[in-house]
């Protein structure tokens, strides 16, 4: 037989037949389908039991409470929890992705210590015994030393028992430097404590008032709790109510309000005073307020009986429609039209603090704000700004003080705050940092870092990087590798915020008193402790008085002992709050030397007893018109996380072409000004300002005046993963603070600042 | 044979033009020394193929595994007061269990009950350890197929044996078959290679539940005076014709629609 060509081809055609004819092509065709679902990278959700876990979300100051389904002992969805006062079942970007932070690559997962040198990335794991060790002989020999006050701590909050225990520790041992990172609660409290005479923070009931005129409040930007004002936002617009945005750029909450009033950046708080002025000549104030509740209105006379410029003399003479027009570029009409609408509206409400609110801003802004509440009497009124009392379950005992530790006290706070230069003001960060970097009056031996991460949130990036450095010891108890935290000698990473108990108090602009809890969702991924367990321990190793202020066994027991019958509340609902509150009336209301609102603030102890009264004084951006002839702006968006943490990879994947692509970043600059520099859509530019200098991209829009550039915040990370990491640009480092002269706290807005080609 | 044949032929003749050469014999017929070489080089080739894709493929394809712990299903309902929902049972929030954990056996298995050498195995192995039982699951269908147990047990009444047979029957754990490509176990496909079935639960493929599905949804929507042969002419034809389709609106009961998305999430 011979086996040709022919052959071996009827031998294929043969075997083509055969093979269509047996199961083999079919089934392998079905297979591979299937093959390719399953290859490793795509997502298989685990299948079991499910369970669902009502905690609170501490991503950021808003508070709101989650629930979190969970498949056997992994966490795989958050949703807002329904029924919570302050969300009710809504929930922001960064809430819902914060998955990714628990199971993410930048966790910390072990104690750590610096071996490199700092910021470059060398660590050696440590245990948990060493690490605590480690800083107890730090914090002995400091003590010994008699250097006590020069331990200090940042936390991203005062309130609640984590916060409260670092602070107390830092009182125990002898040092009076506890600082919160910045931002307008601290100018909001203060403009309660000076035109109210309370201790409060402000609470506004977005939810009842009919009219909110906001002075560049990112309502649907992130502004006070994000989640609870999108939906007061949105329960505006379905009851009728309205909102008018003063934004100097087209933000989304301009975009999205009734009415946008475009104006020069800057100059908010001069059209605040020129509405006041045209309420007050029309006579379209609340009398009864005004006259019965208020003091400083008309024209008075001062302990020495000079006659004294009430607030009606100060806006009548000074901040005409006119006027007012030339500073702000809004025409005099608007003026006249807005002043009106605001006066009649049934339940108006005046907001400020620019973005999200994490510049505290002017003070004298802030006062022409809310004095145009007190115009319209809705100080403690429903649809109002009330005062909400400080959260006040956190009773311990006084701490008693050792000789040194009150040796340490004695030593005064680093950056002045509380002290005869800027008596009401609570913490100064950024004064802490210029002065640990001329050491006057005195250096930091060491610093603990929790809840913040200063070196990317304070603006002017540099300067708090040249104060890191100069502090010997740095300890961060954070539990993301964050920017900070790289530049820390020692790590003592705290569980993360679905692992752990944690009360969370009165969410900023909440209007009644709440307290929610987060609680352990999944057990710890790693190998974290609990901060507070954490500080009890440095405490009983100190010893002597220190350990005698911490009389609880565990983090656990102290929020049990401290929380009471509360804690079971909190447990079954996952809120507490207090549903009845109301603030005072007007005739209670007011704690001032006047026992009335003041529109002059007479109960200044600062040197020459001025009296302090709302007024526009402009905060110059830093530079010179010269060689900056534009004013660079940041703004905010809640698909950028600027807090103390960063976007989530999911997060960054929403921000739109025209703000990041690939790793540039885009400024929004008007087409006339780029006509000017001869700039042109998507073309890389240099821009450079008084404190630094960044290569961006120009995207053209009319939502930015002439003159204007607009840099969006919570880019340029250096830490964290490869979906944030090199991404855009840090708007800190571009940008420094002016420091209030009323309050100390940072007031700028923005910093002039050159484009060019690049 | 007449598609060979003319296949023979015409690949001869292709053959003997491209080469230009006389053809071998004047005829050419199969009778022929020639093509009787060619037939025969198609026949081992078919039957060759036929053999490789019938017996040899399904033996590469599949590899034989043994439950970890031969199980006795027949015992354990005959001891169970609820039948198979006394371990496969529904949670509180109306999700289906599946495969009990560790923790539900230990509830009677703390300790050797019997004298069978694979309880002593498992109590040894697994519960004195806490580790669970790596069982290979037999009814296992890739993750992006959705399945709700609740909706055809609990709401439909399905019984199990319609889908999983009498498995609550059997004495011991059968083999195994894993698909070496998939991981998935043979019965997805159906033991018989050519995806014929003669009960419901010889196979769980898509089309099964399909066919299932277009039969209930006109169940659901018919008075019940339509006898079954006028139904399912209904179908062939709604099948052949899908925008004419009168029975049934959908093949899920629920939503009344064929999409993917409602077993494919």
């Amino acid at each position: 037989m011979k086996i040709d060509r022919r052959s071996f081809l009827s031998f294929v055609v043969g075997g083509a037949a055969g093979t269509a004819l047996s199961p083999l092509p079919w089934k392998m065709t079905d297979d591979l389908a299937i093959w390719s679902q399953n290859w490793p990278w795509t997502p298989d959700p685990p299948n079991g039991e499910v369970a669902f876990v009502n905690s609170a979300c501490t991503l950021c100051p808003g508070g709101c409470g989650i629930t979190v389904r969970k498949i056997e002992d992994r966490a795989v969805k958050i949703e807002g929890m329904k029924g919570h006062p302050v969300n009710d079942g809504g929930i922001c970007i960064l809430g819902l992705s914060g998955l990714q932070m628990l199971y993410g690559p930048t966790r910390v997962q072990t104690p750590l210590k610096r071996v490199g040198s700092r910021g470059e990335g060398k660590w050696q794991k440590i245990s948990w015994d060493k690490a605590i060790s480690e800083v107890l002989a730090k914090l002995t020999d400091l003590r010994k030393a008699g250097k006590a006050h020069t331990v200090s701590a940042i936390s991203g909050s005062d309130r609640g028992t984590v916060a409260n225990l670092l602070d107390r520790f830092l009182n125990a041992y002898g040092s009076p430097n506890f600082i919160r990172t910045p931002s307008i609660r601290d100018t909001y409290e203060l403009t309660l404590h000076m035109m109210q005479g309370v201790q409060a923070s402000a609470g506004f009931d977005v939810e009842n008032a009919s009219l909110i005129l906001s002075f560049g409040s990112g309502i649907i930007e992130g502004w006070g709790s994000p989640v609870r004002m999108f939906k007061a936002n949105s329960r505006l617009k379905k009851t009728g109510g309205k909102v008018i945005q003063v934004d100097s750029r087209l933000s989304k909450t301009a975009a999205k309000s009734d009415k946008w009033v475009p104006i020069k950046p800057g100059t908010e708080a001069a059209l605040a005073l020129g509405i006041a002025h045209v309420i007050i000549k029309e006579s379209r104030y609340n009398k009864d307020f005004v006259k019965n509740y208020a003091f400083g209105f008309n024209d008075w006379a001062d302990s020495s009986g000079n006659l004294q410029k009430g607030f009606k003399t100060l806006v009548i003479e000074s901040y005409s429609p006119k006027k007012v027009a030339e500073i702000t570029g809004v025409d005099k009409a608007v003026i006249e039209a807005l002043a009106r609408t605001f006066a009649l509206a049934s339940k108006p409400l005046a907001i400020c603090g620019r973005g999200q609110g994490k510049t505290p801003g002017s003070i004298s802004e802030f006062m022409a704000v809310h004095a145009l509440n007190a115009l319209v009497g809705n100080i403690n009124k429903q649809g109002g700004i009330w005062a909400v009392p400080e959260p006040d379950y956190i009773d311990w005992p006084r701490v008693e003080m050792d000789a040194m530790a009150s040796a340490g006290i004695q030593k005064g706070r680093l950056d002045s705050a509380a002290s005869d230069r800027y008596p009401d003001t609570q913490y100064l960060l950024n004064r802490f940092v210029e002065n640990i970097r001329s050491g006057k009056p005195y250096g930091i031996e060491a610093l603990f870092i929790d809840g913040a991460n200063p070196l990317y949130t304070l603006p002017d990036t540099k300067e708090t990087k040249a104060a890191l450095e100069k502090i010997p010891f740095i300890v961060s108890f954070a539990s993301y590798m964050d920017e900070t935290t790289e530049n820390a000698d020692l790590i003592l990473p705290n569980h993360a915020y679905l692992e752990r108990y944690e009360d969370v108090p009165q969410p900023g602009g909440f209007q009644k008193p709440i307290i929610s809890l987060t609680r352990p969702v999944v057990s710890p991924q790693f190998d974290t402790r609990h901060l507070g367990d954490v500080i009890l321990l440095l405490a009983k190793g100190l010893g002597g008085t220190v350990s005698k202020a911490f009389p609880w066994n565990s983090y656990e027991d102290c929020l049990e002992a401290t929380l009471g019958d509360s804690l079971d509340v909190l447990l079954k609902k996952g809120y507490w709050t207090d549903d009845r509150f109301t603030p005072p009336g007007w005739k209670k209301a007011f704690d001032t030397k006047s026992s009335k609102f003041e529109f002059a603030v007479q109960n200044q102890n600062d040197a020459g007893n001025k009296t302090l009264m709302p007024g526009f004084e402009f905060v110059k951006p830093e530079g010179d018109a010269g060689s900056f002839p534009l004013i660079l702006v940041p703004y905010d968006s809640m698909r950028l996380a600027n807090g103390f943490v960063g976007d989530t990879p999911f997060m960054i994947k929403t921000v739109e072409d025209t703000v990041l692509k690939g790793n540039d970043c885009f400024v929004e600059i008007n087409p006339k000004t780029a006509r000017e520099i001869r700039l042109s859509e998507g073309k890389p530019a240099r821009l450079e300002t008084p404190k630094g200098s960044a290569t961006v991209r120009v995207h053209l829009s009319e939502s930015v005046g002439p003159g204007m550039i607009a840099l969006p915040r919570g880019l340029g990370h250096t830490a964290y993963d490869d979906y944030l990491a090199g991404k855009g640009v840090n708007t800190n480092d571009l940008i420094g603070p002016v420091p209030d002269p009323i309050t100390g706290l940072d007031a700028a807005w923005g910093i002039r600042a050159k484009l060019s080609k690049a | 044979m007449n598609d060979s044949e003319d296949l023979t032929t015409a690949a001869s003749e292709g053959a003997a033009e491209d080469e230009g050469e006389a053809p071998v014999s004047k005829g050419n017929t199969l009778l022929d020394g020639a093509g009787g070489t060619i037939l025969m080089f198609f026949i081992f080739g078919f039957v060759a193929s036929l053999v490789v894709g019938w017996v040899i493929f399904p033996k590469l394809l599949y590899s034989k595994k043994k439950q970890p712990i031969d199980f006795n299903h027949a015992l354990h309902v005959e001891l169970s007061e609820e039948g198979c929902v006394s371990c496969h049972y529904f949670r509180a929030d109306g999700s289906f269990s599946g495969v009990p954990k560790l923790a539900e056996c230990i509830e009677c298995h703390e300790e050797v009950n019997g004298s069978d050498p694979e309880e002593e195995k498992f109590v040894a192995q697994y519960v004195a350890t806490e580790t669970e039982v790596p069982w290979l699951i037999y009814s296992k269908q890739p993750p992006c197929v959705f399945f709700s147990h609740a909706a055809h047990v609990t709401m439909g009444k399905m019984d199990c044996v319609a889908c999983h047979g009498h498995i609550g029957e059997s004495t011991e754990s059968r083999v195994y078959e894993a698909n070496r490509l998939t991981g998935y176990s043979r019965d997805i496909w159906g033991k018989n290679m050519a995806g014929l079935k003669k009960n419901s639960w010889d196979r769980m493929k898509m089309n099964d539940c399909a066919g299932c599905h277009a039969t209930r949804a006109a169940f659901g929507t018919e008075t019940g005076a339509q006898g079954s042969i006028t139904r399912q002419l209904k179908e062939a034809a709604g099948v052949v014709f899908p925008s004419a389709r009168t029975v049934d609106k959908g093949s899920s009961v629920q939503t009344q629609k064929d999409a993917c998305f409602v077993c494919h999430k």
